[in-house]
């Protein structure tokens, strides 16, 4: 296999495992306030993903990273091109990640509503915004000779990717649901689970005409095996999710993610930024790459430490693996 | 406005406020984590104590590092894409492998520490914080690998048919001369502002006699690792200075404003120049010492900026090469000036020290307090200095700033965001701010409030977790 072809791949699993473990935290945080309805409720919350939401959100770094050295002009065109939409999620990250830290550095109430705002807001954005983003990429955006970004901000917000958007929200409040359930104890797993099977309906409606646009003006023949596959997994999820069986709902949302990310990368695959300007101008696997060189040593790099990263994050896993209820939430002495 | 100049106001003010917290991450990561190792090899409460009390300071400082590291992965793409494209090859590697290798067991082995010290042994848990300090050192090495190519590009070749540098030996990339002086100086600066961040706090409470078996050896391992590690600033730091005169002679000329080549060179105390930092008027020099320190040599030629400048013209074309000197000139002043107080005041605090008991003046530990800031300063002079003085140039020698800059992206998205960024920053520094002076004042928790949950309710899956957000 050629390598630039490798590393499209490398870079989908890498943005595939980024909406997988961030895809549940964005979730978390949109439901803070739908099932927190009091501050300890809303620690239970937070502390589902207190340990794990910053090595989730390393995965969109190192994904980032990885395109800038795998695929330079890609990671040049798509961030300067979309540049308000990433200002956004950047301040949304930046707000949200200081949010988890320094929301229980005081009892005020209004300093935790505030937090709790940002929680929620720097959750939302950036869960609307990649799906607008990744919509756009698969659509195509005017790029002219130079491979620039020729368009405005109103080209990216057009009606496929306004869905695009629509659809990774409700599929990650959906994913948030179920693995609060799964995380969760009491009066909260069960609240979890009556949301995610309202959200269910609505991924289905939105994932599902999403998928199927994107099949019928983007899609191969085999992104039907995908596309399919992420609706079934998204109808076992609700099934599962109804019958209480939370570990495979949360199994079956998880692979809706995945292959909807797959079936993205997929239509895409050769190209990486298609221009609705000609296919001249569009960036490809090949012209858009790094030189041999540097992919092999990157590859190395990928090969041996990736799947180190794996095993210990999913080591972290393991020793939080203990569901969270209001009785575990300890009530501390705030500093004066 | 031009679009550069917005541009690049937003990576100084973004680079220098993200600058403040990282290395005090990097710094006091690793204080934390001897003090942890302390506690499990003495069992001495105090030592448990002082790391909870240091530890919860790290994690508010480190949230900001977090934040505001996303933005520098993500403004070359979004600000300066034709910097990304012509460099991507070479520098796109060491930005990633930083994130494969040191961004996963930071956060990953950060997470496992605040919330696992009921969940994991104690060996395990002190080697959480250790692998988080480690993580922290391999970033500054593959982030300083980056930002050394774009000092002293080695290791490239210029592709002729798409005019970009291709990467031909990452080998020589990791090893450049720059790298290998200004990673250790980086390193060690970060331990000087780890070491002076404790001591400073942990004269606040020394002075007012707090929990004094807390922090006095706090005071002492703080004042001992910033005083080896100034040692080490200064060596690096020489060492970086003579490599720099080498492979940037026009910087190294602006930090000492030397216009004209000179053999011997003398030193330049104090100077003023023309506004535009075009000549000197006045000034007050110390002979042939600079000679000395750029060259080894009592008797070493410096070369100055009009000669380097026609030089430049000579290689280049025409042009103006030379950097903004009384920014540089000056930074380059305050960061060896404020960097060899500190060493000095880590020294004087380590002989008040000897004894037993606390020095009795107020004013020592008035100093102690108003310390913990140089190191940042230094910091911060000494990054605004290299990163101008490498001006016009943002790869030196082979890509200029204002060619770097996104042709695609309007003056007013530019703007957008560099108001944006720095409205946040400026109103999360308040917070910070007023986060860590109140639970540096706070003080560390009371030997009751550290010894474990009493073993009556056993029932783990009812006990409350050690640490909640």
């Amino acid at each position: 296999m050629e390598l630039t072809t490798v590393w499209f791949i490398i870079i989908a699993f890498l943005w595939t495992s980024y909406f997988f473990l961030e895809g549940f935290d964005f979730g978390v945080g949109m439901l803070l306030p739908v099932l927190g309805r009091d501050d300890v409720e809303r620690r239970v919350v937070i502390n589902t993903i207190g340990p794990v939401w910053d090595g989730n959100e390393v995965w969109f770094i190192v994904a980032g990273a990885a395109m800038f050295a795998a695929f330079p002009e890609w990671y040049a065109t798509l961030f300067s091109g979309f540049y308000l939409p990433l200002l956004a999620i950047l301040l949304a990250l930046i707000i949200r990640g200081v949010a988890f830290e320094y929301r229980g550095k005081s009892d005020d109430p209004r300093w935790r509503a505030r937090w709790d705002k940002a929680i929620f807001w720097g959750s939302l954005v950036p869960a609307f915004l990649w799906g607008v983003a990744f919509a756009n990429i698969v659509r195509g955006v005017p790029l002219d000779a130079d491979h620039e970004f020729v368009g405005t901000l109103t080209d990216l917000l057009n009606p496929y990717a306004l869905l695009g958007g629509l659809t990774t929200m409700i599929l990650f409040v959906l994913h948030g649901a179920v693995f609060l359930a799964l995380k969760t104890s009491g009066d909260i797993r069960v609240q979890a689970r009556r949301v995610a099977g309202i959200a269910a309906v609505a991924a289905v409606a939105a994932g599902g005409s999403f998928l199927l646009i994107t099949q019928l003006q983007h899609g191969k023949p085999v992104t039907w095996l995908t596309a399919g596959g992420a609706a079934a997994a998204l109808l076992f999820a609700a099934a599962a999710n109804g019958r209480g069986r939370e570990g495979w709902a949360f199994i079956g949302t998880g692979t809706a993610i995945v292959l909807a990310v797959a079936t993205l990368f997929t239509a895409l695959f050769p190209d990486v930024m298609p221009s609705t300007l000609g296919a001249a101008n569009s960036l490809t696997t090949e012209n858009a790459a790094s030189t041999h060189y540097t992919l092999t040593i990157m590859t190395w790099v990928a090969v041996v430490f990736t799947p180190i990263v794996m095993i210990y994050q999913g080591w972290t896993y393991w020793v939080f693996r203990k569901r969270i209820g209001t009785s575990h939430i300890p009530v501390r002495e705030p500093v004066k | 406005m031009d679009p550069v100049d917005i541009a690049r106001w937003q990576f100084g003010i973004t680079t220098v406020y993200h600058f403040l917290f990282v290395p005090l991450t990097i710094g006091l990561s690793a204080l934390v984590a001897i003090l942890e190792t302390a506690w499990i090899r003495t069992g001495k409460t105090a030592y448990l104590r002082a790391t909870k009390f240091w530890g919860k300071l790290f994690l508010i400082n480190f949230a900001m590092g977090i934040v505001t590291g996303i933005v520098q992965e993500f403004q070359f793409g979004m600000n300066w894409s034709d910097y990304s494209r012509f460099v991507g090859d070479v520098f796109g590697a060491p930005l990633a492998i930083e994130g494969l290798l040191a961004f996963f067991v930071e956060s990953t082995f950060l997470g496992l520490w605040i919330f696992g010290w009921d969940r994991l042994p104690k060996l395990l848990h002190v080697m959480c914080m250790w692998l988080v300090s480690i993580g922290t050192v391999l970033s500054a090495f593959f982030i300083l690998a980056a930002n050394s190519w774009m000092q002293n590009p080695v290791g490239y070749r210029i592709d002729e048919e798409t005019g970009r540098a291709v990467l031909t030996d990452f080998w020589a990339v990791l090893t450049n001369p720059v790298h290998l002086a200004a990673f250790p100086h980086t390193i060690t600066a970060a331990f000087v502002t780890g070491g002076m961040f404790m001591a400073g706090v942990s004269a606040w409470h020394l002075a007012r006699r707090k929990n004094v078996e807390v922090f006095r050896p706090s005071l002492k391992l703080a004042l001992g690792v910033t005083l080896v590690a100034s040692i080490g600033v200064a060596i690096s730091g020489d060492l970086l200075g003579k490599t720099m005169t080498e492979r940037q002679p026009m910087k190294m000329a602006a930090a000492e404003a030397i216009y004209e080549t000179e053999r011997p060179a003398g030193l330049s105390l104090f100077a003023v120049g023309t506004p535009d930092g075009g000549e000197e008027i006045f000034g007050i020099k110390v002979p042939a010492v600079l000679s000395f320190l750029s060259t080894g040599s009592w008797d070493g030629e410096v070369r100055g900026i009009n000669d380097l400048q026609a030089e430049a013209e000579a290689a280049y074309g025409p042009g103006d090469y030379r950097p903004f000197v009384p920014v540089t000139y000056w930074n380059f002043r305050l960061m060896v000036g404020v960097g060899l107080l500190t060493a000095l005041i880590s020294a004087a605090g380590l002989v008040l020290l000897r004894r037993r008991g606390l020095p009795a003046s107020p004013w020592i530990y008035r100093v102690g307090v108003l310390s913990l800031t140089l190191p940042f300063i230094a910091n911060s002079a000494g990054w605004i200095f290299t990163e101008m003085g490498r001006q016009p140039w943002s790869v030196y020698g082979v890509l200029k700033t204002s060619a770097s800059v996104s042709p695609g992206v309007s003056a007013g998205s530019m703007l957008i965001s560099v108001v944006a960024l720095t409205a946040l920053y400026g109103v999360l520094m308040v917070i910070e701010a007023g986060l860590m002076i109140r639970y540096a004042k706070a003080g560390p928790p009371s030997e009751d409030e550290v010894l474990p949950p009493d073993s009556a309710d056993d029932d783990d899956s009812e006990r409350s977790l050690a640490f909640a957000y």
